[in-house]
């Protein structure tokens, strides 16, 4: 089955037939695609999506999405409950091979590599595309071995001192070092909600990943927590190419240097940031950035 | 116009409905309530039952006997095959010097215990030296003078009714101003394997029996059910097979266990050819019965380590099964070993598949391995009470009690992991 691209634009935006729960499984699904709108591709590609589908069981989650992340840049992907943000990201580790029904179809790769050729282990790939989850979630271990479990795994250290060093940077690089220095042996889950989160990224970091995959980090996480981790992304961006799923749209344009806007399993819009949040120009996009949308 | 009269939502028949809604509430708690009372007061008349029947076995009549060991007796004898039912009766012929003839002698012999003769054995074996000296020792009473004096004689019933003669009650009575009967804690009973008479009889050589048919369950039954569990909830494809596989698992768990019994006899013994009536049967056997009830448990406890924990190791690049043993097995375990301490318990209590396999017979050695000849506990309550004479009724009751205590154990230890180990997310 190919899909047979090109439906306009702008003729279903009001189309409330379209919702993926009323939608019957067939091939019409692919007809659906609609062109991106804005340059999905950059210069210094990271990674390297084309014409990525992917399907659970017989319905289609992402339909024909290309999308670049560059080296060094935080993308934001945002648009409505359900539109695919989370499965799309799920896809960049291959984590979504959990799922047992679900499948994907088209082109991802990691520095050149093609991530879902069989002979690709995704054991490494997973260290170099890290990821840190929406809900907090630390081994009900010590802090110390939350950090230091992928390193231990991956083999990336000689001895325990070299562990403590990759520990330590970690948690410094993640902000948790001077609150949790005294008590690494406590279990990570006695720490508060946001602390647990900046240990996950600690732990994520820890392995040294080369992109950072993010699905909505600060969603239960207080004001204060959300801006200390919102900083630490900033910060992050210097070393990894991060992505990043968030409902908050002012956290999309504080961290973020591009922007990419899905809609029911659509890339319907992507830019830079500035230009996503002040003149967009897709009317869905436009819709759903000043609220209008549901 | 009377708007300002109008009836407010909340009155009339709001209220009727409200206290309607509070009665339904009430009766269903007193239903609730006076359902977990029925169940109490069986469990409570249960254990008053068997209590009031079973504590008098912890006690057992003892009756002194002045012996002299005769060096006449041992002569030209190996120590085992003198005759120290002799010693036992001429002491007794001493004490009471005015019984005539024989079958009234053989009455007065008949009071003590036909034990008394191996406990008189051993106390020479071990000290040759007591050959020629005269020794004051408790020997215990026949299980006729041991019912007597627990009360369970009712001498209001004409003589010949009864298993105490008058004759007796005489001697008894004799005993007693002298104080050279009394009842003392049964060591016997905790240290000694099954025997016809019932003040020689002991649950030891059962426990026995059952502690080396548990090793075998659990040695097997753990391991294989953990790994079934594993495989099956965390590598298994979900396909056809594995639902018929997990299907048939649920299935086995309801199997009827004599039916266990039956495939043990068929092929553990007819075919493989392990003896019978031996722990390592047992152990085998039960190892069917109780790996479903494993399996089942540590799917469950497997399937309630939140998936989030999964991901968070994929997340950093663990593969699979470094998933699963580093993280998700060490989640599940306590509900593993709760779940196999109750199939354990289980088993501890199962009789039926037992008796196909032939740990029914009359085993009066203690087993000393796998493979000796074995009763179970659960199997020795089964003879018990099956047993005519009076003494083995309170022997079945404190056996159950025995079985019971290491039931309640093992269910309390299960309690006791599950929250100790609990983890709060
Ligand atoms: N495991 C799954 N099995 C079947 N369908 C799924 C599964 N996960 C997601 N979907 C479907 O795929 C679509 C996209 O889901 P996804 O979780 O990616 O949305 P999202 O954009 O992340 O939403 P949210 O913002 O609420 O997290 C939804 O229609 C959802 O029902
Ligand atoms: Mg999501």
């Amino acid at each position: 089955m190919k899909p047979t691209a090109g439906a306009d634009q702008d003729n279903n935006t009001e189309d409330t037939g379209t919702e993926p729960a009323r939608r019957k499984a067939g091939p019409d699904l692919y007809t659906e695609f609609q062109q991106i709108v804005g340059n999905p591709y950059v210069d210094n590609p990271r990674m390297v999506c084309r014409d990525v589908y992917v399907y659970y069981g017989e319905t289609c989650a992402i339909k024909k999405v290309s999308i670049d992340v560059a080296c060094n840049e935080v993308l934001a992907m945002i648009g409505p409950s359900g539109c695919g943000k989370s499965t799309f990201l799920r896809c960049l580790n291959r984590m979504n091979d959990t799922v047992s029904i679900c499948r994907v179809e088209g082109e991802i790769r990691l520095d050149g590599m093609d991530i879902y050729d069989p002979s690709v282990d995704v054991v490494p790939l997973r260290a170099k595309v890290g990821m840190v989850f929406q809900k907090p979630n630390p081994f009900p271990k010590s802090i110390y071995e939350n950090i230091s479990y992928g390193p231990k795994i991956h083999g990336l250290t000689k001895d325990k001192h070299e562990m403590d060093e990759i520990v330590e940077t970690s948690l410094i690089r993640a902000g948790l070092w001077e609150e949790v220095k005294d008590r690494l042996n406590e279990p990570g889950t006695g720490l508060s909600g946001g602390q647990q989160q900046r240990l996950c990224i600690a732990r994520a970091i820890a392995v040294s990943p080369e992109v950072i995959l993010m699905d909505e980090p600060c969603s239960a996480l207080d004001p204060i927590a959300t801006s200390k981790i919102e900083d630490l992304i900033a910060e992050l961006r210097t070393q990894y190419s991060i992505v990043i799923v968030t409902h908050a749209m002012q956290q999309a344009a504080r961290v973020s240097q591009r922007t990419a806007y899905f809609h029911l399993g659509n890339l319907v819009e992507v830019g830079d940031t500035d230009q996503i949040f002040t003149n967009p120009k897709h009317q869905l996009t436009e819709d759903y950035i000043t609220g209008r949308f549901g | 116009m009377d708007a300002q009269h109008k009836e407010s939502p909340f009155s009339g028949e709001f209220n009727k409905r409200l206290k309607q809604r509070y009665q339904a509430q009430q009766r269903f708690k007193l239903l609730g309530i006076s359902a977990i009372m029925f169940a109490l007061a069986f469990l409570a008349f249960l254990l008053i039952t068997i209590i009031s029947n079973g504590y008098s076995a912890f006690r057992q009549t003892y009756v002194e006997l002045t012996v002299n060991f005769e060096k006449s007796i041992f002569e030209g004898e190996d120590l085992a095959r003198a005759n120290y039912q002799a010693l036992i009766n001429r002491a007794l012929d001493e004490k009471f010097p005015d019984v005539e003839g024989r079958r009234a002698k053989r009455t007065l012999h008949g009071m003590i215990s036909t034990g008394a003769r191996y406990q008189l054995m051993d106390m020479v074996q071990d000290d040759p030296g007591l050959i020629g000296t005269t020794q004051t020792i408790w020997v215990p009473a026949d299980d006729d003078i041991d019912m007597f004096m627990k009360g369970y004689v009712d001498m209001s019933q004409p003589e010949s009714d009864r298993r105490i003669k008058d004759q007796q009650a005489q001697w008894i009575q004799t005993w007693i101003d002298n104080n050279m009967i009394k009842l003392r804690f049964n060591r016997t009973f905790f240290t000694s394997g099954d025997s016809r008479d019932p003040e020689l009889a002991g649950i030891w050589a059962a426990v026995k029996g059952s502690f080396y048919t548990l090793v075998i369950t659990l040695a097997l039954s753990f391991p294989m059910g953990v790994a079934a569990a594993i495989y099956l909830e965390e590598f298994a494809p979900v396909n056809r097979i594995t639902s018929l596989i997990e299907i048939n698992i649920n299935n086995l768990a309801a199997v009827p266990s004599i039916i266990f019994g039956l495939l043990g006899l068929a092929i553990f013994i007819n075919f493989w050819g392990i003896p019978r009536s031996t722990p390592l049967v047992g152990g085998l056997v039960l190892t069917l019965m109780t790996l479903p009830t494993i399996i089942i448990a540590a799917r469950a406890s497997l399937k309630s380590v939140p998936p989030s924990i999964r991901e968070a190791a994929l997340g950093v690049g663990a593969s699979k099964i470094q998933t699963v043993f580093h993280h998700v097995l060490p989640l599940a375990m306590p509900g593993m070993l709760t779940g196999t301490i109750i199939g354990m318990a289980q088993a501890l209590g199962e009789t039926a598949p037992l008796l196909m396999i032939g740990m029914v017979a009359f085993i009066v050695d203690i087993p000393g391995g796998f493979t000796d000849p074995a009763a179970a506990l659960p199997v020795q309550i089964y003879l018990w009470a099956d047993s005519p004479e009076r003494g083995f009724t309170e022997k079945t009751s404190a056996a159950i009690m025995v079985l019971l205590a290491f039931l309640v154990t093992m269910n309390a230890l299960a309690v006791y992991m599950r929250k100790k180990f609990e983890i709060t997310w």
